[in-house]
């Protein structure tokens, strides 16, 4: 039999210096991190809240109305039938992936910086997808009918097509929305359990009580828990590509030219973590000043998310690029029409402006001075955020709109409700975060504990 | 809160609780060495080599397996059932059994029938929750078990249990403090 000290001995230490601030303890993680949650209520987050909860109004104003009237409020029609709806609904779940990226991969790749940015980065992704799966559910006209879409025994005696990439894309987001929801979950039974011991009110204690299904810490939970939780990540990771390549076969099954390429798949992956990581920084950066959290969310962790950006920025870069040539030396006409009019042809700007947010702007992140500067990342990040919203409007409508024949070319634009549906899921986005951010703990205590006080346990052995 | 008990009950056993992490692995396997074997650690967050110290395997790695061949299975037997039997849909002659269009739904069933028995069945019915109470929440400052303090529970169904000398024995551990656990 091991003897426990060589059993402790197996564990890399995790804690390295810059991961976390000096001097930091259980207690002092425990006090600051739950302090954000039974602290006074900042003035700036009621009026964030505020702004937030009116972009969701106009949102809901805006799905009103698209009920009462039907889908042409929209830009869409024959030939661009996709529009904004489906821009969002991929520009949403990509920016949902950067946070199962953070948490299972880097998890399983044992990256210790991932610890303090997990627990906010899955919040992300759950509202990001929340705020997807409101698109497509309204494209489809009669949003009340979208349970269509479930395979379950019906009048109609009929199911529903299981070779086409919609269904397989109805599958994947919802078993992705399910499994990021009880990763999520196991991941903060014991800080609810943390939450419950600190609480001084009976009815929060009650509260937080009833969600940490009375968690108690003891080493065989423990035991089973970390299992648990490792084996979600396990799970997660082939989850999270297999989501974002399904979503790019919606485009990719299809011949239209300008969709249906091989190098969809891995190109949208590397583009939904790009843009997943500019959305974490676009929020931790606000977030970290706000509450003082400098001490979790080190210099460290920005400059490695910028590392990311930069990786997968290149390889988003890569698939331009292989865009461009596969049209050319395929030799197809439509194919390299489309390419020559998506450069060139009414929406040049847009494809211009994809190349300056995507591909120009983020070289920067390779030199130091820019990645470790965090209003420049957050500059970065912006371009990002809009970079990948591009992405998605260039390949929907510039594909769309000149297609095989001239008779049924056409142009796209927005209207007004497709703007007001828009800014309703950011203010959804933004609404969750926030009131996220002050009920529950935002960065994992139980994994920055371990963090701090590692360094102590595997000093003595 | 006190409920009226017929017959009086030995407590439920005893507890030390520690300043450090490092204590309370020493401590526990000093407690296996002395040959206790009913006996528990509670902390804050995992620790390496409290739960080797009490010998203690986990059963969820085949609960999980188990869990997702029931969902490869059931979803791609669920998929060939409706193709193929219940609502076969001719287009343009191709098969009906046309399963490489089937493995990537079949693949999310996977995963989310795993994934949901690691959640439910891992990491909370095979560590017996949700349960409303336990008697180690009766400990005075157990509340800081999910903080910064470390406890050792030598449960009193050991054999070898005996009050007194179990105090004895924890208290020579170097605890901040050693108590009987009502039961």
């Amino acid at each position: 039999m091991t003897t426990v000290s060589d059993a402790a001995g197996t564990r890399p230490p995790l804690g390295k210096p810059d991961f976390i601030g000096p001097g930091e303890t259980p207690q002092s993680v425990t006090d600051t991190i739950s302090g954000v949650v039974y602290g006074k209520t900042h003035r700036w987050w009621v009026f964030a809240l505020a702004g937030a909860f009116g972009l969701l109004s106009i949102g809901f104003l805006a799905l009103t109305w698209l009920l009462v009237k039907g889908v042409g409020i929209w830009g869409i029609n024959i030939p661009v039938a996709w529009g904004w709806a489906i821009i969002n609904f991929v520009w949403w779940i990509g920016i949902g992936h950067a946070g199962t990226l953070i948490s299972a991969i880097l998890l399983l790749l044992r990256q210790e910086w991932r610890t303090s940015i997990n627990r906010f980065a899955e919040a992300m992704t759950l509202f990001a997808v929340a705020c997807a799966g409101l698109f497509p559910i309204f494209h489809t006209g009669r949003p009340w009918l979208s349970y269509w879409m479930l395979p379950y025994p019906n009048t109609m005696q009929i199911w529903p097509q299981f070779r086409s990439p919609l269904i397989w894309d109805v599958f994947a987001v919802s078993t992705y929305a399910i499994i990021s929801l009880v990763f999520w979950y196991v991941g903060l039974i014991p800080d609810l359990a943390t939450m419950r011991d600190k609480a001084r009110r009976l009815s929060l204690k009650r509260t937080f009580g009833i969600f940490a299904l009375g968690w108690r810490g003891a080493a065989d939970h423990w035991h089973n828990y970390e299992k648990a939780y490792l084996l979600l990540a396990g799970l997660s990771t082939p989850l999270v590509l297999s989501v974002h390549s399904v979503v790019s076969l919606d485009f990719a099954v299809a011949q239209v030219p300008g969709w249906h390429a091989t190098i969809f798949p891995p190109y949208f992956v590397a583009g939904a973590i790009y843009a997943g990581f500019a959305m974490v920084l676009t929020l931790m950066i606000p977030l970290r000043h706000l509450f003082g959290l400098h001490a979790y969310i080190t210099q460290r962790h920005l400059e490695n998310m910028g590392k990311v950006m930069l990786t997968t920025g290149l390889i988003v870069a890569y698939g331009y690029a292989c865009e461009l040539f596969m049209a050319y030396y395929s030799g197809n006409v439509f194919e390299r029409y489309m390419m020559v009019n998506r450069t060139t042809g009414p929406y040049w700007y847009m494809y211009g402006m994809l190349m300056l947010c995507n591909v120009a702007v983020p070289q920067l992140l390779w030199f130091k001075r820019f990645r470790t500067s965090a209003f420049w990342l957050f500059l970065v990040s912006q371009f990002v955020n809009v970079g990948m919203w591009l992405e998605r409007f260039v390949i929907v409508v510039t594909s769309l709109h000149r297609d095989f024949l001239v008779s049924s070319w056409g142009m796209y634009s927005a209207t007004k409700w497709d703007w007001a549906v828009f800014l309703g899921t950011i203010g959804l986005f933004a609404s969750l975060i926030f009131i996220f951010i002050r009920i529950l703990p935002a960065l994992s205590m139980t994994e920055l504990k371990m963090i701090s006080a590692e360094g102590k346990s595997v000093g003595e052995h | 809160m006190s409920t009226p008990q017929t017959a009086p009950r030995g407590p439920y056993g005893v507890v030390a609780r520690f300043a450090e992490p490092t204590q309370l692995v020493h401590a526990a396997e000093a407690a296996r060495d002395a040959g206790y074997r009913k006996m528990n650690c509670y902390s804050p967050y995992p620790i390496p080599g409290a739960w080797e110290a009490m010998g203690h395997r986990s059963r969820v790695p085949l609960v999980v397996l188990i869990g997702g061949i029931v969902g490869c299975f059931a979803g791609f037997g669920f998929i060939t059932w409706t193709q193929v039997y219940d609502y076969p849909w001719n287009i343009g002659g191709r098969p009906l059994f046309s399963w490489p269009a089937f493995i990537p739904p079949t693949f999310e069933t996977t995963i989310l029938f795993a994934g949901l028995t690691a959640a439910i069945v891992g990491a909370v019915a095979l560590n017996g929750l949700p349960r409303l109470h336990h008697p180690v929440f009766g400990i005075p400052s157990f509340e800081r078990a999910s903080q910064d303090r470390y406890f050792l529970v030598i449960e009193a169904d050991d054999p070898q249990f005996e009050l007194a000398r179990t105090e004895e024995f924890l208290r020579g551990l170097d605890p901040e403090e050693v108590i009987a656990v009502e039961p």
